[in-house]
């Protein structure tokens, strides 16, 4: 078996050893509870505090706008559960996308079923919606607004700040998922004038298990979870301290590295492209040219290839992708993203494939991997 | 010899279905030095309207074994090629009056069709499954034989194979015992060593039969009769019985218990008789379509052999005479009862599976009785 490369940073990301070191140094000397009113608790207070306000200066927010969740999905069902369930004495409609993460998507679904009306805006063949579409879905009774940052299947990135502006002097509160969009490109919250905004932690080389939601100061919050005091009545349960310091660490590297990623992610795209074009391979960028991307998504669609075996044959050669089909126990639902892309008709849907770029991937590893890939294109497309 | 090249460097796949016959499938072939790779194969969704699905808790159960045996494990769907190829036969067969045969069908379309073509697609040297049946190597190609646990062997469903499909099939516990087979998986601490045994069709599993298929076809209630026209009380449907059957008609009264003798789909009668042994249900030949061979030998136009008529069932004695390229006429070598059209006719020499077809219509004493359908 060859050594395995991995292109599936959006997915997950591997933890970064420097990360990993003050994960483990934090669970060793930093036992307490911080709720507890001894030294032991305090000192556990003061390492999440610290971290809160690391987490809270990568997006200009204050700390107290900082809700530390397990990850991406609690912060995507806080906030919308969260909101609609405080504010629906001001309305019952929420608008989204059709392209969400399923965190959003079946929290919006559920919420249908407790007699909340939502719009699903449709999206064009590059994944986008246009601030006229959210203008013209808007009513006097709209109470949400969530549309995501970045995709994670395509990469396609939404115009939030427009549609931010555009919000603002509406009763309506804005949320967006960034969850891949966070630790790649510069996200201020103020600019975007978004009122909430979830990310996770293990997509910026940080632990599993954490996350949070920016939840904009003034604004009412029903709790999901309920419990203790934590979080300032926003989220129960005992704070996962040495998570959310590791946490912090990641996002402070990141930080300093956002530019030298997009360089660097491009010029992974650009070895790729170069390998099929050299295999003549046929392939196709599944977002045109020109539209804003996530730059470490890089979704292709290879016609004539059958993702079910495409992905197999990939991973018995040693390179690990995605798909944006679910296919878990062999459901064969297609990618949403594509669906609400290019129509349930489309070939597209069952032979597209999802590279991702991240921390540790080197230039030699993206040539393998595209060689690889030609390789099993070639010998597989039909 | 089928295999040309070291076992570390021959990759097979294996078709799991999260039981414990292709879970020691995969266990064996891994012990004895193969690439192993196990798929699960998903035909059917059941999901209900709480999201739970059979195939997710088998899928489950793969999971755990594969990672216990230390190989890799994929998920595969072939829910439209199922419904296309298995289940609209199914369907069509029932209509007609007949009893149609999934598994038979499943193991020619899909499993050692689309399934092998998928296995290939990955590289695959091999395919195998947990089926009770062996493969053994001749001079003309392969054959495949019984299964040694004759109360578990399945060849009579997969009579339809042919020997480019059995040249890439392997049947690792074919020789064994079901007993030694859940020995093995007790001994490995394979997560599926207890698991009860699948019943029934796969799509319908431990549902109700009647229930299912009223979701699918219109059920006609009618009148059940006696051959000389005697009427004996109603039927459900006719598609919901079978020839020979005893159970579900509701015919009290004296003397010997009522069986199904036949359905007349014109009238929408079905057709009753008193005894198990009742004269109608008895005939001397049949004559078979889709006949095909297993075997790589050439076998001359007309020949004897022994042959199966439902599964499980002991052989019986029979001349084969084909009478086209993919049809037959079975003669009996002595009167059998309940032959049903629809059902495969599997033709065996020994321990060798030759091949089979699906029986069409039943002959007594030179007649076809119209009355089995």
């Amino acid at each position: 078996m060859k050594t395995p490369i991995y292109l599936d940073h959006a997915a997950t990301t591997p933890i970064r050893p420097e990360v990993a070191e003050v994960y483990m140094e934090t669970m060793k000397t930093v036992p307490g509870n911080p709720s507890s009113v001894h030294s032991h608790g305090r000192a556990a207070r003061k390492s999440v505090d610290d971290a809160r306000q690391q987490l809270a200066r990568s997006i200009h927010a204050e700390p107290s706008e900082i809700i530390l969740t397990s990850g991406g999905t609690e912060a995507d069902n806080l906030a919308v559960t969260g909101t609609v369930m405080s504010r629906s004495h001001l309305g019952k409609h929420i608008i989204t996308t059709t392209i969400e993460h399923h965190a959003v998507l079946t929290t919006c679904e559920a919420l249908e079923k407790n007699g909340f009306d939502v719009t699903y805006l449709p999206v064009d063949r590059n994944g986008r919606v246009t601030v006229q579409q959210v203008v013209e879905a808007l009513r006097e009774d709209t109470i949400l607004v969530t549309i995501m940052y970045g995709n994670n299947e395509v990469g396609t990135v939404q115009p939030i700040e427009e549609i931010g502006q555009l919000l603002k002097g509406h009763q309506t509160l804005f949320h967006t998922d960034a969850v891949q969009a966070y630790g790649v490109l510069p996200l201020n919250v103020n600019e975007l004038h978004v009122d909430l905004l979830s990310v996770s932690s293990h997509k910026v080389n940080g632990p599993k298990g954490v996350g949070f939601l920016y939840q904009r100061k003034g604004i009412d919050l029903f709790p999901i979870m309920h419990g203790g005091s934590q979080e300032r009545k926003r989220r129960a349960g005992t704070e996962n301290v040495p998570a959310i310091v590791a946490f912090a660490k990641a996002v402070q590297i990141s930080a300093n590295e956002q530019l030298e990623k997009a360089v660097r992610y491009s010029l992974f795209q650009t070895i790729m492209k170069d390998e099929f074009q050299q295999e003549k391979v046929e392939y196709e960028q599944t977002v045109e040219e020109g539209v804003p991307v996530l730059p470490h998504i890089f979704n292709v669609y290879f016609p004539g290839t059958d993702i079910e075996s495409l992905l197999v044959n990939l991973d018995l050669d040693g390179v690990s992708v995605s798909s944006g089909s679910a296919c878990t126990a062999g459901s064969l639902d297609p990618s949403h993203v594509l669906l609400a892309m290019f129509g349930e008709k489309s070939a597209r849907l069952r032979s597209s494939v999802r590279f991702s770029f991240g921390y540790g991937l080197t230039e030699d590893d993206v040539q393998q991997a595209a060689k690889r890939i030609a390789h099993i294109v070639k010998r597989t497309v039909k | 010899m089928r295999i040309d090249k070291a076992k570390k460097d021959t990759r097979v796949v294996v078709g799991m279905s999260g039981g414990v016959d292709s879970s020691v499938a995969a266990y064996l072939l891994k012990k004895e030095g193969y690439e192993v790779i196990g798929i699960f194969m998903k035909n059917w969704d059941d999901t209900d309207e709480f999201g739970v699905c059979t195939a997710t808790e088998d899928y489950e159960d793969v999971i755990s074994v594969c990672n216990q045996i230390g190989i890799p494990y994929y998920a595969v769907n072939f829910e439209q090629q199922y419904w296309d190829k298995v289940f609209t036969y199914f369907l069509d067969e029932y209509k007609a009056g007949r009893t149609p045969n999934p598994d038979v069908m499943c193991n020619k379309e899909i499993k050692f069709k689309a399934f092998l073509e998928h296995a290939m697609n990955l590289g695959a040297d091999f395919l195998a499954t947990g089926h009770y049946a062996r493969i053994a190597e001749t001079e003309d190609g392969v054959s495949m034989l019984r299964g040694v646990d004759t109360n578990k062997d399945q060849t009579y469903f997969l009579n339809q194979l042919n020997q480019e499909q059995l040249s890439k099939v392997m049947f690792p516990i074919g020789d064994m015992e079901k007993s030694r087979v859940r020995e093995i998986a007790e001994e490995a601490g394979l997560a599926t060593a207890k698991k009860k045994d699948s019943t029934g069709i796969c799509f319908i599993g431990e549902r109700n039969f009647k229930d299912f298929l009223s979701n699918y076809l219109p059920a006609q209630q009618g009148d059940m009769k006696t051959m000389t026209g005697e009427k004996q009380g109603r039927h459900d449907g006719l598609m919901y019985y079978t020839i020979g059957q005893r159970h579900g008609l509701g015919i009290g009264g004296s003397g010997e218990p009522w069986f199904v003798i036949g359905k007349d789909l014109k009238t929408n009668t079905l057709l009753v008789g008193q005894g198990f042994h009742h004269d109608a249900l008895y005939s001397n030949s049949l004559t078979a379509t889709e006949v095909s061979f297993t075997t790589a030998r050439t076998l001359p136009e007309a020949f004897k052999c022994t042959a199966k008529f439902r599964y499980r069932q002991p052989d019986t004695g029979v001349s084969v005479k084909m009478t086209g390229p993919t049809t037959a006429e079975v003669v009996f070598d002595t009167p059998v009862r309940a032959i049903t059209p629809g059902q495969a006719v599997v033709f065996y020499d020994g321990d060798e599976c030759l091949g089979g077809g699906t029986i069409d219509t039943v002959i007594k004493n030179g007649k076809t009785l119209d009355y089995v359908g």
